[in-house]
């Protein structure tokens, strides 16, 4: 079995992230990190490799995204993956989830996975989405938000919470899968991993290099346009305590309460 | 111009949040001029009586077709089958698991723009824009659409539910030939409850639980400290998946949505599915050590500071003081 996971370069959690109100896009500049729900996606993908019910032959992270996505590239191989695609091109930039979807597709689709996992949202975009975007391209059945896979002969039993409770469903291989973030505890990559990531495999591609059409992808090739970007409603800002005296804060917090009528 | 919406059914009842995006698909439909129309999926239990009710909340047409339930696939291919033969050119959803994966099935079948988590839509210029929250609700994006469809996924709770008084629907079978990857996800069991059946709906008071707890134990601090203020206890997805409390004690986007006179919430960061389910509570107290979680954003009271110091004492003060 060849597994492909998505991975995506994003803004590290420390960085303030914010919108460039000359271009309308998000401000990608400052520190970048591997995004931290993909980590979940290659930690599946190992256990998938390492459970033993099936033979895992490669798994392999792809990424779409600038020069400097690289990096999350090396980060992903740390982690577990043997080798890497980044498709990078000028064209694609500005791209929205409707062209990023068949971008991704069509790099998969040069790679022909019998599984594509991916993390459950992007720590910049949240956008949910990507998962069943890439499915429908290549007629795959998906699933996201799976905390749970038990890999059977030829399909997966995938597990997550929908609208009314917990899902179990079968689902046929090849698929695309978006795991969430309770489905594992990603595991640290060793100093020996992340000094050999470099050395391992990486293909870069262009658009044309996996087929795809120059006019469906980039600004232009997108279907949505952001009109504006303001500010959220003003809300009241809340009261905050810092707790330094323990006795002290819970006092206050009562107090709080109190005049609330709420211990009443 | 029409707008097309996706009505979830379960036990036969309707989804809150599709009654919701049916409304607001009634509304905008209305302001564009076209229709408004909704598309059911599932089996028998979708009689002709419970279909037409969608009229009570201003659906003009209801286009049914017999497929598996609970799965996105087929209903991306029986919308993608009326958008194309009705010539809709909005699709509609409320704010559930499934109206993103059929949004997203759609965007990738027809070739369309869209938006996601969006809390409001309006009319400009003939065509619609939906509002986007985007990086922890810090900034609204007017998002507009190049080309058709456009497709809409709403935040939970984002629409509110009208009933217009409107008579009932017409109700239109489809005929869809199913594509083969939509027949390759099969259900084995739909909406496991799990854990025990708590009842968090009627307390005036919640004392919600988060990964910050720690372990499973950490929500014995939460229970004495509800007991203390009369309330009950909920808590977040991440540690209902991780089996610390039962799945009927969770709030938001796939729990349930609560409006208490207080909601304290301890080692909870705050994110976006968890606020949809509490933010009409009437006073947010959160207790977290990390000044810059998302939940200080919205809260009324936010303490900072670790929850294992501040908890027992507060549980101890509360009881001193209601004697
Ligand atoms: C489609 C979808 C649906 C979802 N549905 C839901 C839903 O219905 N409900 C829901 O809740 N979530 C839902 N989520 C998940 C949601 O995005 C968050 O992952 C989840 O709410 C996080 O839970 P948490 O706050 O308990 O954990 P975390 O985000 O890990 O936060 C833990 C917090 O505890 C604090 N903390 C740690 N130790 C201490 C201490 N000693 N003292 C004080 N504070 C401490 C930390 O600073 C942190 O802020 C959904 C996600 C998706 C994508
Ligand atoms: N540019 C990208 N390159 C590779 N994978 C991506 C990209 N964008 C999103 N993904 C994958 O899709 C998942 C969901 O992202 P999103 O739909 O943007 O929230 C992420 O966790 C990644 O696994």
């Amino acid at each position: 079995m060849k597994i492909c996971v998505l991975v995506k370069e994003v803004p590290d959690a420390a960085v303030e992230k914010r919108m460039d109100q000359g271009s309308k896009r998000l401000d990608r500049s400052g520190e970048k990190n591997l995004n931290p729900f993909d980590t979940h996606a290659i930690e599946a993908a190992m256990q998938i490799r390492e459970g033993g019910a099936v033979d895992v032959d490669e798994i392999v992270a792809v990424t779409m995204g600038p020069e400097s996505a690289f990096r999350a590239l090396h980060k992903a191989v740390s982690l577990g993956a043997d080798r890497s695609v980044h498709l990078t091109d000028e064209a694609l930039a500005g791209s929205d989830v409707c062209a990023t979807g068949y971008a991704l597709a069509k790099v998969l689709e040069s790679e022909s996975p019998d599984l594509v996992l991916l993390g459950q949202q992007s720590d910049d975009g949240e956008c949910y989405t990507i998962g069943a975007v890439v499915a429908d391209h290549l007629k795959m059945p998906s699933l996201t938000q799976v905390i749970k896979i038990d890999v059977q002969d030829g399909s997966l039993r995938c597990e997550r919470q929908a609208e009314y409770g917990y899902d179990t469903v079968d689902v046929q291989l090849p698929a695309v899968i978006s795991v969430g973030d309770a489905i594992n505890e990603p595991r640290y990559p060793s100093l020996k991993a992340i000094m050999g990531a470099k050395k391992k495999p990486l293909d870069t591609r262009s658009t044309a290099d996996v087929g795809i059409e120059a006019d469906r992808v980039g600004e232009a090739g997108s279907h949505t346009a952001v009109l504006g970007i303001n500010p959220p409603p003003q809300k009241q800002a809340g009261e905050i305590i810092e707790d330094e005296d323990t006795n002290e804060t819970v006092e206050k917090i009562v107090s709080w309460l109190e005049e609330r009528k709420l211990l009443a | 111009m029409s707008v097309l919406t996706y009505a979830l059914h379960y036990e036969g009842e309707f989804n809150k949040n599709s009654l919701g995006a049916v409304s607001e698909g009634a509304r905008l439909a209305g302001e564009l001029g076209g229709e408004a129309g909704v598309v059911v999926v599932g089996g028998d239990d979708l009689t002709d009586e419970l279909c037409a009710t969608l009229g009570n909340y201003g659906a003009q047409k209801v286009y049914r077709a017999k497929a598996p339930e609970g799965l996105a696939q087929p209903v991306v291919d029986a919308m993608a089958k009326v958008i194309q033969d009705e010539g809709y050119k909005y699709a509609l959803f409320g704010g559930g698991l499934l109206g993103f994966e059929i949004g997203a099935g759609l965007t990738a079948r027809l070739g369309a723009g869209v938006t996601m988590e969006v809390t409001a839509v309006k009319v400009q210029d003939g065509g619609l824009v939906a509002e986007r929250p985007i990086l922890q609700d810090s900034a609204i994006v007017d998002v507009g659409y190049v080309g058709e469809p456009g497709i809409i996924i709403g935040r939970l709770n984002a629409f509110d539910i009208k009933e217009t008084g409107g008579g009932a629907a017409e109700v239109v079978d489809v005929d869809v030939q199913l594509e083969e990857h939509s027949t390759r996800a099969t259900m084995v069991q739909r909406g496991e409850q799990r854990g025990a059946d708590v009842n968090i709906e009627d307390a005036d008071i919640l004392v919600a639980g988060g990964r910050g707890l720690g372990k499973a134990e950490g929500f014995e601090m939460c229970e004495q400290l509800a007991e203390a203020l009369g309330g009950a206890v909920a808590a977040t997805r991440a540690v209902v998946d991780a089996g610390w409390y039962p799945y009927a004690a969770q709030i938001g986007q796939t729990g349930k949505t609560v409006a208490p006179k207080l909601y304290l919430a301890a080692g909870i960061s705050g994110a976006i599915q968890h606020k949809v389910g509490m933010q009409s509570s009437e006073n947010i107290v959160a207790i977290n050590k990390d000044p810059n979680a998302p939940i200080f954003e919205f809260s009324d009271l936010g303490v900072v500071g670790d929850l294992n110091k501040i908890v027992p004492k507060l549980t101890e003060a509360v009881k001193a003081k209601k004697g």
